[in-house]
């Protein structure tokens, strides 16, 4: 058995982790990755889409991306000689609930990466000259989702699985609310929002901890922001009760795209494992667990085809995704839901059951080898209260589900008559 | 002790190479062979890659899905590449799951069964595949552009393969091309991580000794010299975005210019690795094109690609234009700037700047062994192991002299490929 090769107190945990909080409520999680000559760091705060105004969808968005576009001690350019002169990187992005930044460096280089992305986060300049040119690379990232079929299939998707809730409206907006944005609304945004308050930052990689310890409180300790609002709680739509099904028409494809699907469970719920576990059965395991096997290996139908389970913390979504000819769409449609009724019918058996907890135990060596696999697990661990011991108790955790286990978490969620199922490429749209 | 590369060669004409890293207990595993699309005659276009996709479908020993089983239970990956100049099969798992990864690709090898109703399944898959492709603009601009980019060369080809030959291919076409081209001499096995090489060296030997070498007649294209005019292609399709890719003659990956070539492709458009499993990018924003076209609003993005293969290949710029701009515009940029280049002598703290981007992207690169392993065999495919090893003093190397030298000799504005996909009118 491969899991007698790992050696489970060396996986990251409470002995090896260092963990602070400074006084503003910023928590710092360090990890000495000795094998490397790098460091990778990631950080979020809580200001994601969910807060944009419905006639400005795009602004949380809009306001990270010009993170990277000046400082007030910095301007564009000597922001990314900064960077770019030592090879190292540091971006911003946005999701639903959270802003991100994600930074990498030569070891070396650590407090360029801490310097500026507190520049960024907390003295961003949103130069007028840079809002316009940002503005139009925006829209010019719209016009390319616009004709992409998996970004229609997905954006339909979301838009049925969560009506009315800011996690089925798109992060990056539509052209006309990206239009409606002035400058004073990313000034007001980045005011309201961004505060150090549950704010989390991971590095990982040739570091010493003391130092990252020294840093953070050099360029985060003292900030603080008094006038940030709290984030209003938005209630979750029901999950679908029958089978929706949309399509939408894209000209001169020869491929769609189909996504399908439910809500799932949420990251902390006592479900999400079993669950995971249930999901590596029906559409990850090897060439892409049942669903794989059903739709490309014994049909013929599909380059791709698999499902994934998504997890916040107070929801989740279950999805099915498929590319295929516009001619197999509703044959895919039907082998996937017939690979659901199946799954929701009957307990996954020993056989599979075993492959699929020694699949997900022994692949964690090879997702915690580089310094972003180590920091996005950290991560998670930190934001879901997992318990820094999580990685380390994990595979007596996946050994314990039983196919009892799976069957009753997934039935919960899972049913091949309530499902929305989009599509985007060839064909007549289904509105 | 992290050790050297080592070479070992079977009597059969095996290559071996072996690079222990021991601090993770992982072993990734790669079998190249010496065939990819560049090896591929008019008809059958797109046959080396759909025989990858059939080296999954079983052998009499390992039949379709134990072999998938095997990999994935103990937490395993693997996966398969086919590219211009090579096909590769991967396996990255748990040290001590090294045998099954040594053993199955010996089998497959040799052994692989080609059944004729999987070929049949398999062909709509490599259909389906292509048709995913085709949505891409930046697909059927590229595949385009390739056409026009050599005379006769099978480079002018998608390694996916033309449609009509995908519908035509035979199961016995396919079963020979593998039976052709798959034999030790023609493959290079390389592995890095946590294992023995001595241990490793008789295994293989044991597995693969008794396999013969055998003439592979892989057919050798000529090389292409440089683009002899001046070529342009328009595309139209639906949306609102122009794509604009100007493509060069570039040089083999083993000739002596290329270091050169990748140090003002950095220049232009910014830092990029060779990496394809892992590592991490830099951003391109203080480039000179980024700094002329995007910073002045005349383009929203601006990339760079040049690739390491055996024949001298294409070197694209490829920007994305605001709708309704003029391609003339950037062009006489792009060309005002390549100019300058072929002139002047770049300053010695710009080549010193790139030399440090590709020395971070070598760390981060270096992260992984899987990205380790691939380098190890993927620079066996156009050069030997130590083009790894030599890379980053080969970019060293680079003078200014040099980079003026070959910014004239392969980036002429009238030796080159304009390729343009727009929006077409509204409601044709």
């Amino acid at each position: 058995m491969a899991v007698q090769n790992i050696n489970w107190n060396n996986l990251p945990g409470p002995d090896s982790i260092q963990r602070f909080t400074l006084a503003n409520n910023i928590t710092v999680l360090t990890y000495n990755n000795a094998n490397v000559s790098s460091v990778y760091m990631v950080g979020l705060l809580n200001s994601g889409s969910s807060l944009d105004p419905q006639d400005k969808l795009g602004l949380a968005h809009f306001t990270a991306g010009m993170l990277s576009r000046g400082t007030a001690r910095h301007n564009f350019n000597d922001f990314h000689e900064e960077l770019e002169n030592r090879g190292a990187n540091l971006s911003f992005s946005c999701g639903a609930n959270n802003t991100w930044f994600r930074g990498r460096a030569l070891a070396e280089d650590l407090e360029t990466l801490f310097s500026l992305s507190a520049e960024s986060l907390r003295q961003p300049a949103f130069r007028p000259e840079y809002f316009e040119r940002m503005r139009a690379q925006l829209l010019a990232g719209l016009a390319m989702r616009e004709q992409d079929t998996g970004e229609a299939a997905s954006l339909l998707f979301d838009q049925f699985l969560f009506p009315g809730h800011p996690y089925g409206q798109p992060t990056d907006g539509y052209p006309e609310t990206i239009q409606r944005i002035r400058r004073e609304d990313l000034l007001q945004f980045h005011q309201d929002q961004y505060s150090p308050d549950g704010m989390i930052l991971i590095i990982a990689g040739a570091l010493d901890s003391q130092q990252v310890v020294d840093l953070a409180k050099q360029y985060f300790a003292d900030w603080e922001n008094r006038s940030a609002k709290p984030q209003p709680l938005q209630a979750l739509p029901d999950p679908p009760t029958e089978l929706i099904r949309k399509h939408h028409y894209l000209e001169d494809k020869s491929q769609a795209d189909l996504i399908l699907g439910t809500r799932g469970p949420q990251r902390t719920s006592a479900d999400y494992l079993p669950v995971y576990l249930g999901n590596n059965i029906l559409g990850q395991f090897g060439l892409m667990g049942r669903i794989g096997e059903s739709v490309r290996t014994r049909s013929g139908l599909a380059y791709y085809a698999s499902s994934s389970i998504t997890a916040w913390a107070d929801s989740g979504s279950w999805e099915f995704s498929a590319g295929t000819s516009g001619e197999n769409l509703e044959k895919t449609i039907e082998l996937i839901r017939d690979e659901i009724r199946k799954y929701v019918s009957a307990p996954v058996s020993a056989e599979e059951l075993d492959d699929s907890q020694s699949n997900l135990i022994g692949r964690l060596p090879l997702s915690l080898e580089s310094n972003a696999g180590l920091a996005n697990a950290i991560l998670s661990m930190e934001r879901f209260a997992l318990g820094l011991d999580y990685y380390q108790r994990y595979a007596q955790t996946i050994r314990a589900i039983t196919p009892a286990d799976i069957l009753n978490a997934s039935r919960k969620y899972l049913d091949p008559d309530r499902l929305v199922i989009t599509s985007a490429g060839p064909g007549d749209d289904i509105l | 002790m992290n050790q050297q590369v080592q070479t070992h060669t079977l009597s059969n004409g095996l290559t071996i190479l072996t690079k222990e890293i021991h601090h993770v207990p992982l072993v990734s595993h790669w079998v190249w062979y010496r065939i990819g699309s560049r090896n591929e005659v008019p008809g059958k276009t797109g046959i080396s890659h759909w025989v990858e996709h059939m080296q999954f479908k079983g052998t009499p020993k390992y039949p379709i899905n134990v072999l998938d089983q095997a990999i994935s239970r103990d937490g395993g990956f693997w996966n398969a590449l086919t590219s211009l100049d090579w096909t590769t099969y991967l396996e990255t798992l748990p040290a001590d799951k090294l045998d099954i990864a040594l053993d199955l690709e010996a089998d497959r090898m040799v052994n692989s069964s080609f059944d004729p109703q999987e070929t049949e399944l398999e062909r709509t898959v490599v259909i389906s595949e292509r048709e995913g492709n085709e949505n891409e603009p930046l697909f059927r601009l590229g595949e385009a552009v390739n056409a026009l980019g050599f005379k006769a060369h099978p480079y002018r080809n998608q390694v996916i393969g033309n449609k009509k030959d995908l519908e035509t291919i035979t199961r016995d076409q396919l079963y020979g091309h593998y039976k052709q081209h798959y034999s030790p001499n023609n493959a290079v096995v390389a592995l890095a991580g946590d294992f023995d090489t001595a241990t490793v060296l008789s295994r293989i030997e044991e597995l693969y000794g008794n396999i013969a070498a055998q003439d592979n007649g892989t057919l050798t294209p000529e090389p292409e010299g440089a683009l002899e005019d001046f070529y342009r292609v328009d595309l139209e399709g639906p949306g609102d975005t122009v794509y604009l890719q100007v493509s060069y003659r570039s040089p083999a990956a083993n000739n002596e210019d290329f270091f050169a070539l990748m140090v003002l492709d950095s220049l232009l458009t910014g830092p990029s690795s060779l990496d394809m499993f892992g590592g991490g990018s830099i951003s391109n924003k203080t480039s000179r094109l980024y700094q002329l076209l995007v910073e002045t609003d005349k383009a929203v993005s601006i990339s760079g690609g040049l690739q390491a293969t055996v024949d001298p290949y294409l070197y694209d710029i490829l920007a994305i234009l605001p709708p309704d701009h003029p391609e003339d515009e950037i062009l006489r940029v792009i060309d005002d700037e390549i100019k300058k280049l072929q002139d002047h002598k770049v300053p010695a703290e710009d080549i010193q700047r790139a030399i440090k981007q590709a020395k971070a992207l070598f760390a981060y690169g270096s992260e992984n062994i899987t990205n380790q392993a691939f380098w190890l065999g993927y620079s066996s495919m156009f050069a030997d192991p130590s083009w790894f090893d030599q890379y980053i003093p080969n970019l060293e190397k680079v003078n200014a002299e040099q980079l003026m030298q070959a910014a004239r000799k392969y980036l002429n504005s009238e030796q080159r490929i304009v390729g343009i996909y727009r929006p077409k009118e509204k409601g044709k």
